[in-house]
């Protein structure tokens, strides 16, 4: 089936400039007949498009909380930046309230999902095999990244899901078990999501494994809606289970540091993790246990579908952390960890930097691209709708493209065409 | 003689993850009882303050809260290695926290600060080798 991205373009807002090209991470993006297209294979949902673009024209597609119409039992799955988003917030339960008050039948917080991963992954890390570093699978945009420029250290990568699917998967167990009345279907749970990304994992799973999630809104979804029912004179009910380590995945460096565990390394923003993954490939890379990789500029808290500026965020939640306890879901290290909660087949992609699937064709295909480039002007201008002259030889060779699209090369000719038009008149 | 409700708290000193989890519980208790937001704010902070130390520097120890008609009385009580210098430890900024526990924030010597400043009287007791008595009073109205 082909892959459901999350990441969609207006084009009518459109206006073909080249902010996009340039920024994408996977060069994903090219400008044709005047407006952007992004590739299916390439793009990994990373958002980047999305906060670059000056005519708002890039969209993250996600449901409606319409959707919701269709289950009798609904709850809401509030991603931990989700409470980085309100001034003067001090405490959780005044979202968790808030979510119930504008019409969800129950809360689950992902951060609890994120607390036994924590204790899973203390666990996993002093036993699994594999290479160093474990890579983190919390971002799906990092783990798609991986699969497509990486795909060597597709072994690194953890193998154990994401807090937002075992909070998923706990949640409808708990409704369906208080609830006996209801089958599986009645129940939906409902992920707010600040990045188009968790929604694109959320639409395509994995090979083996199905997203426990029905519904993915966006934090803007819900975030009108809430400020006008949150009033923090009213005693909400204690509804929080979850503390510091959970709500720390918020932000970057979250995740590691809740291992105990000196030797790791956070990285945010997709160019600086591209080049930590360029360094751990090249084996010019320190010991080191642990990796934490998030696409967005300060971690979740920096999703292109959230309200706040993340440094501002990032503070935020500091205050909230203060006064939490540290944990409040645990497990017992001495029972193995549950089957349910490891990737079997992570999925594997053609990796991009393949030109094509024949050795000899692509070596013949790498120097006619290699002539190419050394022909064009090498400015990068990004006028030909690719993000720069080696894209642009490349796709000039796939055939995607015309060499008569570089109106750089050509300038001299056309100068003296219009000149001499001129004069003729 | 007016009516009080006391409240018992076990604090975990062996699972540092598992730290903060009293304060939490009495939160739920004063919110329950239906105590003003901005009262339980303050007394759910001094008491967790309270409890995270007894878990960072003094192995655990237990919580006893007593809430009367006009005021909530939190005595935090441990048999850890005691504060030899109570003047300079209630100094803004003074801390002996290990630095495996400052990477989620700890450490920053606010604890025994914000104590005094969200509660109307706190008192501490402590002897070197024996342990810290900390009693703090909130006054309802
Ligand atoms: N119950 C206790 N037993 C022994 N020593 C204590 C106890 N409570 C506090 N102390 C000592 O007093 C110091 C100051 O405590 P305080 O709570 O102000 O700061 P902290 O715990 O070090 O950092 P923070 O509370 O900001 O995370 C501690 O570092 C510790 O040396
Ligand atoms: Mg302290």
């Amino acid at each position: 089936m082909e892959y459901q991205h999350s990441v969609s373009l207006d084009i009518e807002k459109c206006k073909g400039c080249t902010s996009c090209v340039h920024h994408c991470p996977t060069e994903a993006i090219r400008i044709r007949d005047r407006h952007a297209v992004i590739d299916a294979m390439r793009c990994i949902d990373c958002g980047e498009c999305i906060r670059i673009c000056p005519h708002q024209a890039k969209k993250a597609l996600r449901d409606d909380l319409l959707d919701l119409q269709r289950y009798k039992w609904k709850i809401a799955l509030p991603a931990p930046s989700l409470y980085a988003q309100f001034n003067n917030l001090d405490d959780v339960d005044f979202v968790l309230q808030g979510l119930l008050d504008i019409g969800f039948d129950d809360v689950f917080e992902v951060s609890r999902g994120a607390e036994l991963v924590t204790a899973r992954t203390r666990q996993y890390l002093k036993t699994r095999k594999g290479p160093r570093p474990v890579i983190s699978s919390a971002c799906p945009a990092i783990v798609r990244l991986i699969a497509l420029r990486f795909p060597s250290l597709k072994d690194n990568i953890l193998d154990l899901l994401p807090p937002m699917e075992i909070a998923a998967a706990m949640a409808r167990e708990q409704a369906l078990k208080d609830h006996p009345e209801f089958k599986r279907e009645d129940v939906g749970v409902c992920f707010i999501s600040p990045c188009p990304a968790k929604m694109s994992y959320v639409k395509n799973g994995l090979p083996e494994y199905k997203s426990q999630v029905d519904v993915v809104v966006g934090f803007k979804d819900v975030y009108f809606l809430l400020i006008n029912e949150m009033r923090y004179s009213r005693r909400p009910k204690t509804l929080s289970e979850s503390g510091m380590i959970g709500i720390g995945w918020a932000a970057s460096g979250g995740e590691a540091t809740a291992l105990f565990n000196d030797a790791y390394l956070a990285a945010d923003g997709i160019d600086n993790c591209i080049r930590v993954l360029d360094r751990i490939e090249g084996g010019d890379f320190p010991n080191l246990e642990f990796v934490e990789l998030n696409a967005c500029p300060g971690g979740c808290v920096g999703g292109a579908m959230t309200i706040q500026d993340p440094f501002i965020a990032k503070a935020r939640l500091q205050t909230l952390r203060r006064f939490m306890p540290v944990s409040q879901n645990f497990v017992d290290e001495k029972d193995p960890i549950p089957e349910s909660y490891f990737v079997k087949d992570m999925g594997s992609y053609t990796p991009l930097n393949r030109l094509s699937d024949n050795m000899a064709e692509s070596m013949r295909m790498l120097k006619e691209i290699q002539a190419l480039k050394d022909e064009l002007p090498g400015v990068d201008c990004g006028a030909c709708g690719a993000p720069n002259c080696r894209a642009f030889a490349e796709d000039v060779v796939k055939g995607t493209a015309s060499k008569y699209d570089c109106i750089l090369t050509h300038l001299d000719e056309v100068k003296a065409f219009l000149r001499e038009k001129e004069e003729s008149l | 003689m007016s009516e009080s409700l006391t409240f018992h708290f076990d604090v975990n000193g062996e699972d540092f993850t598992s730290a903060g989890q009293a304060s939490v519980r009495f939160k739920k208790n004063m919110r329950e009882l239906g105590v003003d937001p901005e009262i339980i704010r303050r007394a759910s902070i001094a008491m967790y303050e309270g409890e995270i130390n007894m878990v960072i520097h003094a192995h655990g120890g237990v919580a006893d809260v007593e809430v009367s008609e006009d005021a909530i009385k939190i005595v935090l009580k441990d048999q850890g290695p005691g504060i030899p210098d109570i003047a300079k430890a209630m100094q803004e900024g003074y801390s002996t926290a290990p630095d495996n526990i400052r990477s989620l924030g700890f450490g920053a010597g606010m604890g025994l600060p914000n104590m005094k400043r969200y509660t109307d009287e706190m008192q501490i007791e402590s002897t070197v080798g024996v342990g810290t008595t900390v009693t703090m009073k909130i006054n309802l109205n």
